[in-house]
C-alpha cells in the first residue's frame, strides 16, 4: 500500500510495490501448502476412497512425494511453481496448467462480462442516488443496492433460470454453448466469444452470447451492490468539495457542475474497487459456475473438492491467489499513474 | 489566600455508564431521516428472524426432517396447500418447517463465528497497532495476504479440510467463516489504534506513567470498540451469505443435523428444471430478508456514525423561556 512507499518518484514507488509482491506470493504459497498438509487426514487415502489396498496407497504416496519430510516437500513445491509447474491432479492425472488454460478461459469470459454489467449498473444507480440524495431516487437506488447485495448468487441464478429459461424459454440456462456450437467452433483461445469472432462464425457467436447473458448478468448484478454504495458516497462527498463550490460561484450551470466536475472525480476510485471486487467476483464465480453449469475454474474446483483431490484443490487455490495478487499490483500501478498523491 | 467565594458546583450530568452502551446507542437516537428508518426496519426484520429461531419448536408446524405425520407420509414435491403452506420437498419434508428451523441454524452459526472472529481479530489488532514493530509488520503481511484472498474460497477450503477430520457441522462451518473474517477486524482495529496512539490524551497517559496495557484497556479500547457494532452487523449479513454458499456447495451443515437454507436451495436446483419453484423460492426469500434486515441495521449504524454521511439532530440546548431550536442539519445544513 501507499504507506510502504518511501520514495518520492513514480519509479521508486513502482519498485517498492513490485518488491512487495514477492513476500505476498510467498505467504500465499506457504499458507496454502501448510493448510493442505497440516490439516488432519491423509490426502491420498481420502482421494482414493476406502477400498484401495495399503500397498497402492504407499506406492502413490511415494510417486507424489508425500512420504518425504515436510521441508523437502515444501522446497520442491516452491521450485515447481517457480518453474510454472503446478503439478497434476490425483484423480484423473490432468495437468493443473491445462485446467488454468481451458477452464480459466471460461472463467475469464464470465467474470469479464460480469464486471461490465456490475460497473454499468453500479455507476448509473450510484450516480443517480448520490446526485439526488434523500429523494425517492436515492432511497430506491440504495434499497436496490442493498437487496441485490443480499441475494445469494445461486438464488438469483436459480430464479433467473426458472423465469427466463423454464417459464419464458428465452435463454439457455446451462453451459457455455449448445452442442452444435461446441462441435463446430474452432477453439483458438478457449474464450468462445473471441474464437467465434476470429472465425467470423456469427451463428456460434450468437449462441455463445445467449449462453453468457444469464450467468454474466447474475454475477454482475450481485457485484454491482458494492459499486452502488461506493459511488453514491463518493458523489455526495465530491459535491461538498471546495472545487464544486468554486465552480458554482463562478456561475457555471448546475448541470455542468454535476456532470463535468463532480461525477468525473467521483468515478476515479472505481478503478481501485474494480480491483478489490475481483476477489468478490471470483468467489461469486465459483457459485455462478456451479449454478449455471459453466465449465470454469470454480466449477472444476467444486468437482475436485467432491473427489477429495488435494493436488487439484491446492493448484486451483494457488492460481486464484496469484490472480488476485497480480491484479491488485496492476490496479496499484494504474492508480499511481492517475493519482499523484499515492506515490508521494 | 482567601477561600474561593464562588461555591457553585458545576455538576456534569451523571448518567448510567453501561460499558459505553449509551454512547453506542445514542447515534441511533440522534439519527434522523432515512438512516433512522432503515435502522428500525432492519431491526424489525432481524428481530422477526431471531424470534423465529428461538421459538422454532413452537412455531414450526413439523420437524425440519419430518416426512410423515400419524403414519401417513407427506406428498412429494406437492405445491403450497393448506396442510403445507410452502409445499413439500422431494424427500416429503415440509418447506415451511425447514425455513423456520433454518433461521435457528443460520443465526447460531453466524453468532458463533462472529464471536470467534471478534475475540481473535480485535485483540490482535490492538496489540499489533499499539506496539508496532516486527510483530506488527509480520501480522499485517499475513492478514493482508489473507484479506486479499477471495474469502469464499478460503472458507470452502477450510470447511473442506475440517470436514475430513472433525466432520461437517456447526463448528466446522463456524470456524470456516471465522477464518474469512478475522483479517477484517484486525485491519479495522489496527488502523484505528495507530491513529489513536498519537492522540494527546494517550500521550498524556503515557507521560503520567501508565503501563501499555492500562492505556490500551482504558483509553484505546473503548474508542476502537465503537466501530465494531456496525461492522459486525454488516459482517453478520455477509456471514449468512457465506454460510448459505457453503451449504449450497455441500460444505455447510450435515443435512441430518439441521435445516440450512443454502443446502435446501442446492437440492432445489434439480426441481427447477421441471418448473417447481417453491422449494427454491421460500428458503431464498428467507435468506434475502434476513441479510437485508442485517444490512439495513449495519448501514443505518454506519451512516449515523460516519461523519461524512451523518445527519443528526442538533443537540437540544434550552435557555430559559426560549423556544426549542428547530431541527436542522448539523453537518451539511447549508
Amino acid at each position: 500500500m501507499a504507506a510502504a512507499a518511501q520514495g518520492t518518484s513514480l519509479k521508486s514507488y513502482l519498485l517498492t510495490r513490485l518488491a512487495l509482491v514477492v513476500p505476498m506470493v510467498l505467504i500465499l504459497l506457504t499458507f496454502v501448502f501448510l493448510l493442505m498438509r497440516v490439516a488432519p487426514g491423509d490426502p491420498i487415502s481420502a482421494s482414493l476412497g476406502g477400498h484401495v489396498p495399503q500397498s497402492v496407497i504407499i506406492d502413490i504416496k511415494h510417486r507424489l512425494g508425500f512420504d518425504q519430510p515436510l521441508w523437502r516437500q515444501y522446497i520442491e513445491y516452491l521450485g515447481d511453481i517457480a518453474r510454472g509447474n503446478f503439478g497434476r491432479t490425483i484423480t484423473d492425472q490432468r495437468p493443473i496448467s491445462d485446467i488454468i488454460l481451458v477452464n480459466g478461459a471460461a472463467t475469464l469470459e464470465l467474470t469479464f462480462f460480469a464486471m461490465i454489467v456490475a460497473v454499468v449498473v453500479g455507476v448509473i444507480v450510484g450516480l443517480v442516488a448520490g446526485r439526488f440524495r434523500d429523494t425517492p431516487w436515492d432511497v430506491g437506488g440504495r434499497l436496490f443496492g442493498i437487496v441485490i447485495y443480499a441475494m445469494p448468487v445461486f438464488f438469483i441464478g436459480l430464479m433467473a433460470q426458472l423465469f427466463f429459461g423454464s417459464y419464458l424459454g428465452w435463454l439457455p440456462t446451462s453451459g457455455r454453448a449448445s452442442p452444435i456450437t461446441q462441435a463446430t467452433l474452432v477453439t483458438h483461445t478457449n474464450i468462445y466469444t473471441i474464437d467465434a469472432i476470429i472465425d467470423g462464425n456469427w451463428s456460434a457467436l450468437k449462441d455463445v452470447v445467449l449462453h453468457l447473458i444469464l450467468p454474466a448478468v447474475t454475477l454482475g448484478l450481485v457485484t454491482a451492490g458494492v459499486f452502488i454504495r461506493l459511488i453514491r458516497v463518493n458523489v455526495i462527498r465530491t459535491l461538498k468539495d471546495d472545487h464544486i463550490e468554486a465552480a458554482r460561484a463562478r456561475g457555471i450551470a448546475e448541470r455542468d457542475v454535476v456532470y463535468r466536475h463532480a461525477f468525473k472525480n467521483a468515478l476515479v476510485p472505481v478503478i481501485t474497487v474494480v480491483g478489490l471486487s475481483l476477489a468478490l467476483l471470483l468467489g461469486g464465480a465459483v457459485l455462478t459456475e456451479t449454478t449455471f453449469n459453466w465449465p470454469g475454474i470454480g466449477h472444476e474446483l467444486v468437482l475436485y473438492l467432491e473427489n477429495r483431490d488435494y493436488n487439484a484443490v491446492q493448484g486451483i487455490v494457488v492460481v486464484f491467489g496469484l490472480v488476485v495478487v497480480f491484479v491488485s499490483l496492476l490496479i496499484d500501478i494504474v492508480n499511481a499513474f492517475i493519482d499523484p498523491r499515492i506515490r508521494y | 489566600m482567601a477561600a474561593p467565594t464562588d461555591t457553585t458546583q458545576i455538576t456534569a450530568p451523571r448518567r448510567l455508564r453501561l460499558l459505553g452502551l449509551r454512547r453506542a446507542v445514542s447515534p441511533i437516537r440522534e439519527a434522523r431521516g432515512f438512516a433512522q428508518v432503515i435502522v428500525y426496519v432492519g431491526a424489525a426484520i432481524t428481530l422477526f428472524f431471531i424470534l423465529l429461531a428461538i421459538f422454532a419448536p413452537l412455531i414450526s408446524p413439523y420437524d425440519f426432517d419430518q416426512y410423515q405425520s400419524g403414519g401417513k407420509r407427506f406428498p412429494q414435491l406437492a405445491g403450497p396447500s393448506s396442510a403445507h403452506w410452502m409445499g413439500t420437498t422431494v424427500q416429503s419434508t415440509d418447506v415451511m418447517s425447514r425455513v423456520i428451523w433454518g433461521a435457528q441454524t443460520e443465526l447460531k452459526v453466524v453468532v458463533i463465528s462472529l464471536v470467534f472472529a471478534i475475540t481473535l481479530g480485535v485483540p490482535l489488532g490492538l496489540l499489533s497497532g499499539y506496539f508496532g514493530g516486527k510483530l506488527d509488520r509480520g501480522l499485517v503481511l499475513i492478514m493482508d495476504a489473507l484479506y486479499a484472498f477471495p474469502y469464499l474460497l478460503l472458507a470452502i477450503v477450510i470447511a473442506f479440510l475440517l470436514s475430513n477430520s472433525i466432520g461437517k457441522g456447526v463448528l466446522t462451518a463456524a470456524i470456516a467463516i471465522t477464518a474469512a473474517y478475522v483479517p477484517l477486524y484486525f485491519r479495522v482495529v489496527r488502523n484505528q489504534v495507530i491513529a489513536l496512539r498519537e492522540e494527546t490524551y494517550v500521550e498524556a497517559a503515557r507521560a503520567l506513567g501508565a503501563k501499555p496495557f492500562t492505556i490500551i484497556r482504558k483509553y484505546v479500547f473503548y474508542n476502537v470498540v465503537q466501530n465494531v457494532p456496525p461492522i459486525a452487523t454488516l459482517n453478520a449479513a455477509d456471514a449468512i451469505l457465506l454460510l448459505t454458499a457453503l451449504g449450497f456447495l455441500g460444505y455447510g451443515i450435515q443435512p441430518t443435523d439441521a435445516a440450512e437454507w443454502g443446502y435446501d436451495i442446492s437440492r432445489a436446483v434439480s426441481d427447477s428444471a421441471s418448473g417447481i419453484w417453491w422449494t427454491a423460492l421460500f428458503p431464498g426469500v428467507a435468506i434475502v430478508l434476513l441479510v437485508t434486515g442485517l444490512t439495513l441495521v449495519g448501514e443505518g449504524l454506519n451512516e449515523t456514525m460516519n461523519p461524512v454521511l451523518r445527519r443528526r439532530r442538533v443537540s437540544r440546548v434550552t435557555f430559559d423561556q426560549e423556544p426549542e431550536p428547530p431541527i436542522v442539519d448539523a453537518v451539511d445544513g447549508t
